[in-house]
């Protein structure tokens, strides 16, 4: 009798680990999922809010009114989502650059490729689909791995820019010490480098002028 | 004492009922033309350690171990080959763009250079899995080659 008891006893503690186990894994996938769920939503409206601001700043421009006033589909909206991230890289933080990897995920699908040839049309296709993941890595990983992504992210939003043009100059920069030299793009001359953050905020040059 | 008895009663018929849950099984008899084996000309060590450390749950037929037929262990593992294969699937590998290739080829540069791949979980009870730092190099100068050559 003692024996069947004690047996008992280890199946249901081996039982209830397991079970505790899995349950842990689903529950942290669960509160992942709403955690995205709600910082996207903030982070729409944070950029709603930009996309408004922007419109201020370029008063009497009406193409980039009318691009920024439909804030979706456009390369402008995931140009803009990408400057964000890039300044969350930049500021270290870690939680908002996890927000806006969601909300960049989501301006790349959107993004509206109908006006362009065929063969672009793939390239786009093949650029977005790959910056997705990146986006969606960034959107649940710690800062280090971020990073790593937002460097093969710049360079799809680069090739992208190549296809769709930029009514904005941008600059192309480049740090020589991240993981043997790294580009990222910016709206500004000044160097802010998003893959040292304040470690090492100045590194970097201006390469390119894009426009 | 009798309310232990029951309730230790209640979890073991739990525990036996779990067991009639059906998972999914990762198994295939085939090797698609698009696996990574064909299309790249991988030296024959390489091939081994992919096989054994990365392709049970990045290609689409998993080596199950006994305690598969366990649950809850198979839902546990179900959930990481589903992951796995989204992530990268050896067997599908010449479907991807030379981009996303040498995207994933990064990858796995970085997963394997910071040991976050294979998990732990895994080479935990799969020894042989595990990545020795010869091999650890071995693999990532193919790779970088490979990606270099892309």
């Amino acid at each position: 009798m003692n024996k069947l008891k004690s047996t008992l006893g280890i199946v249901a503690i081996a039982f209830i680990t397991l079970t505790a186990v899995s349950c842990k894994d689903n529950k942290k996938e669960h509160d992942n999922s709403d955690g995205h769920h709600s910082e996207m939503n903030a982070d729409d409206n944070q950029s709603k809010m930009e996309h408004d601001n922007g419109d201020g700043h370029h008063d009497g421009e009406s193409k980039e009114m009318a691009m920024n006033g439909d804030g979706n589909g456009t390369s402008q909206t995931i140009l803009n989502d990408y400057f964000n991230l890039k300044d969350a890289l930049v500021a270290d933080d870690v939680e908002k650059a996890k927000g806006l990897g969601t909300t960049i995920a989501t301006s790349l699908g959107n993004l509206d490729v109908s006006s362009y040839s065929d063969v672009q049309k793939a390239d786009l296709k093949d650029i977005v689909e790959d910056a997705v993941e990146h986006a969606e890595h960034i959107s649940k990983s710690a800062i280090d791995h971020q990073r790593e992504h937002f460097k093969i992210l710049s360079k799809d939003v680069t090739d992208m820019v190549a296809i769709t043009g930029t009514e904005n100059t941008l600059y192309q920069l480049f740090c020589p010490m991240y993981d043997g030299g790294s580009n990222w793009l910016s709206m500004s001359e000044e160097v802010r480098n998003p893959y040292y953050g304040s470690k090492m905020l100045k590194c970097g040059k201006v390469q390119k002028e894009i426009n | 004492m009798k309310i232990v008895k029951i309730i230790a009663l209640v979890l073991l018929i739990a525990f036996v009922g779990i067991q009639f849950i059906p998972t999914e099984r990762n198994q295939s008899d085939t090797v698609p033309k698009t696996d990574f084996m064909f299309v790249h000309n991988v030296p024959k060590t390489i091939q081994k350690k992919l096989q054994v450390s990365c392709y049970d749950c990045h290609s689409n037929n998993t080596q199950y171990p006994w305690y598969n037929k366990i649950q809850p262990a198979a839902w546990f593992l179900e959930d990481h080959i589903k992951n796995g294969k989204a992530e990268l699937n050896f067997n599908e590998w010449d479907s991807l763009s030379s981009r996303r290739k040498s995207s994933k080829l990064r990858s796995i540069i970085k997963q394997i250079e910071s040991g976050e791949m294979p998990l732990d979980s895994y080479t935990l009870i799969h020894r042989d899995a595990a990545f020795s730092e010869a091999e650890v190099e071995e693999l990532i100068n193919f790779v970088t080659q490979l990606k270099d050559s892309l």
